[in-house]
């Protein structure tokens, strides 16, 4: 509907800029900002020293050969460990929150806000405590025995409600399908239902593996001996014997080198569940 | 006792709503029974009392002589041979056509694979889609879903075939794919309780029509009467509305 001679709809004449200059003006001061900042930083830091306390080209050299490697295998143990036991618990979990026995709902669901609600650093204490308690007690598999449980008891909460919700995201239909076809619920369950929930939990899983890779670096709580050092505790036991940050940063960079790889992933697979729906 | 299903004063409500409200009724070995009716008359949640994916509250349900409601019933012996095909298809996304029809018959009826394979090829045939083996169902038409829907519970031999709305889903050109399958299951002697809204579908191949509103059964009787000749009001309102729609009064 056009028409030449319509009248404008207010008489009173604009006056100010447009919202096109506006938004070019503020664009402009936004960048005069970042400019100060970026010339301000670049001649009132002492870039010398920086390089040589966070940066030096022979600790890096060191880390690498007094066993950096070891720490970051130590790392990938200790997180693939923790994960299998959350998933593990965590499914368990999931499956008892979904129970049609209350007491189990409700051990569950007391698991799972206890450990969720509690700082895992408090878990990680408890844990290095343990055996000042319990004089006679072993863990098997020390260390990875007591890292994997510490995690993993931490992270079965969490993978407990992410499987919760896939479960429940599974369409109701699929579970009458497979009974309408004589499945007992356990079998259905098993066959049709968790395979489903758990491809529908891949990406927020995923997200959680990514979480307990950065946990691992709480190990150092429970007092680990030097053998046993992830990236964390190897840096900053490395850092503190030569007065340098350089093996610490290090380390940063190799929980770097694992987590965007999975970052990545997380997205690829988040980018699939989209095109699938 | 030769009545394959039979159905004794069944009642269901869900909350306050009183879905069924005392269906008697019975369905004869190699009968093919279609239930029609308006929206909410309950004809769905009749179908799914057959195979108790719905509990009654009160009254029996009889399936090859056993009764499914009693609390004691190996339901999943009995849903072994009670055929089920689902509005939305409800194919199992994660696997292909073939393992959709072969999974329920290694897991619950114990047959090898070779030979689950086997009867699921033969049944995928006879929906005319032993082409799509390997497919997975998201890559299907819902024609050809529905279809396969079919085949996966034809090869659990079940003695009866129940189906809820196996049209209403479908895009328009593809209805004719589905009823045409299930007009062949009906000449090949299977057992068949059907609701649905296709009249066209149940005038040429029920045995028999059943009317179903507000919870009850209004009427039933061979096709020619129950819908070509209607003795109830409600019947005639009902059909009016379906076979007629372009000169409804809006209620």
């Amino acid at each position: 509907m056009s028409s030449a001679n319509v009248e404008p709809r207010d008489a009173e004449p604009r006056t100010g800029l447009s919202p096109r200059q506006r938004s070019q003006r503020s664009r402009a001061i936004q960048y005069a900002i970042l400019v100060v900042i970026v010339l301000v930083a670049a001649f009132t830091a002492n870039w010398g020293q920086i390089a040589t306390v966070f940066f030096k080209p022979s600790l890096i050299k060191s880390a690498f050969e007094s066993g950096l490697p070891t720490a970051f295998l130590k790392t990938i143990e200790y997180t693939i460990g923790a994960f299998v036991i959350g998933l593990l618990g965590g499914t368990l979990l999931a499956l008892m929150r979904l129970s049609s026995v209350g007491p189990y709902r409700w051990l569950a669901t007391i698991y799972i806000e206890f450990f969720r609600g509690l700082p895992a650093i408090v878990v990680f204490v408890a844990f290095s405590l343990l055996p000042l308690a319990f004089a006679n007690l072993v863990i098997p598999f020390d260390p990875y025995g007591t890292v994997w449980s510490a995690l993993g008891i931490v992270s079965a909460a969490y993978m407990a409600e992410v499987i919760r919700a896939g479960i429940q995201a599974v369409p109701k239909g699929q579970l009458e399908a497979a009974r309408s076809l004589g499945m007992p619920l356990g079998l259905a369950t098993r066959k049709i239902v968790l395979p489903q929930a758990f491809r529908i939990v891949l990406p927020p899983l995923a997200n959680d593996l990514i979480l307990l890779v950065k946990d691992s670096s709480l190990v150092f709580i429970i007092g680990t001996s030097a053998g046993d050092f992830e990236l964390t505790g190897f840096g900053r036991d490395l850092a503190n014997t030569e007065s340098n940050l350089t093996p610490l940063v290090t380390a940063g960079f190799c929980y770097l080198i694992i987590t965007l790889p999975l970052g990545l992933l997380v997205r690829r697979l988040e980018a699939k569940a989209a095109r699938a729906r | 006792m030769t009545e394959l299903i039979e159905i004794k004063n069944l009642h269901k409500s869900f909350g306050a709503n009183h879905v069924l409200r005392g269906i008697d009724f019975t369905v004869s070995q190699g009968e093919v029974v279609c239930v029609i009716g308006p929206s909410g008359s309950g004809k769905s949640t009749l179908l799914r009392c057959v195979n108790l994916l719905e509990q009654p509250e009160e009254g029996q349900v009889f399936v090859r002589g056993e009764d499914i409601t009693d609390r004691d019933c190996h339901l999943d012996d009995a849903r072994k041979h009670i055929g089920m095909v689902f509005q939305q298809f409800n194919l199992f996304p994660h696997l292909n056509v073939l393992a959709n029809c072969t999974i329920a018959q290694t897991t619950v009826l114990k047959r090898s694979a070779a030979e689950a394979e086997q009867v699921a090829r033969a049944n995928l045939d006879r929906v005319g889609l032993n082409d799509k083996v390997t497919a997975y169902p998201a890559q299907l038409s819902g024609g050809q879903q529905q279809r396969v829907a079919i085949a996966r519970a034809l090869s659990m031999d079940p003695a009866v075939m129940l189906f809820d709305e196996p049209t209403s889903a479908l895009d328009p050109e593809l209805v004719g794919d589905v009823l045409t399958v299930m007009r062949k299951l009906a000449l090949d002697g299977m057992t068949m309780l059907v609701v649905t809204h296709e009249m066209a579908f149940a005038r040429e191949v029920a045995d028999r029509v059943v009317f179903m509103d507000e919870g009850v059964i209004v009427e039933q009787g061979p096709p020619a009467e129950v819908i070509g000749n209607p003795s109830h009001e409600r019947t005639r309102v009902f059909l009016k509305r379906v076979l007629d729609p372009t000169h409804v009064e809006p209620s």
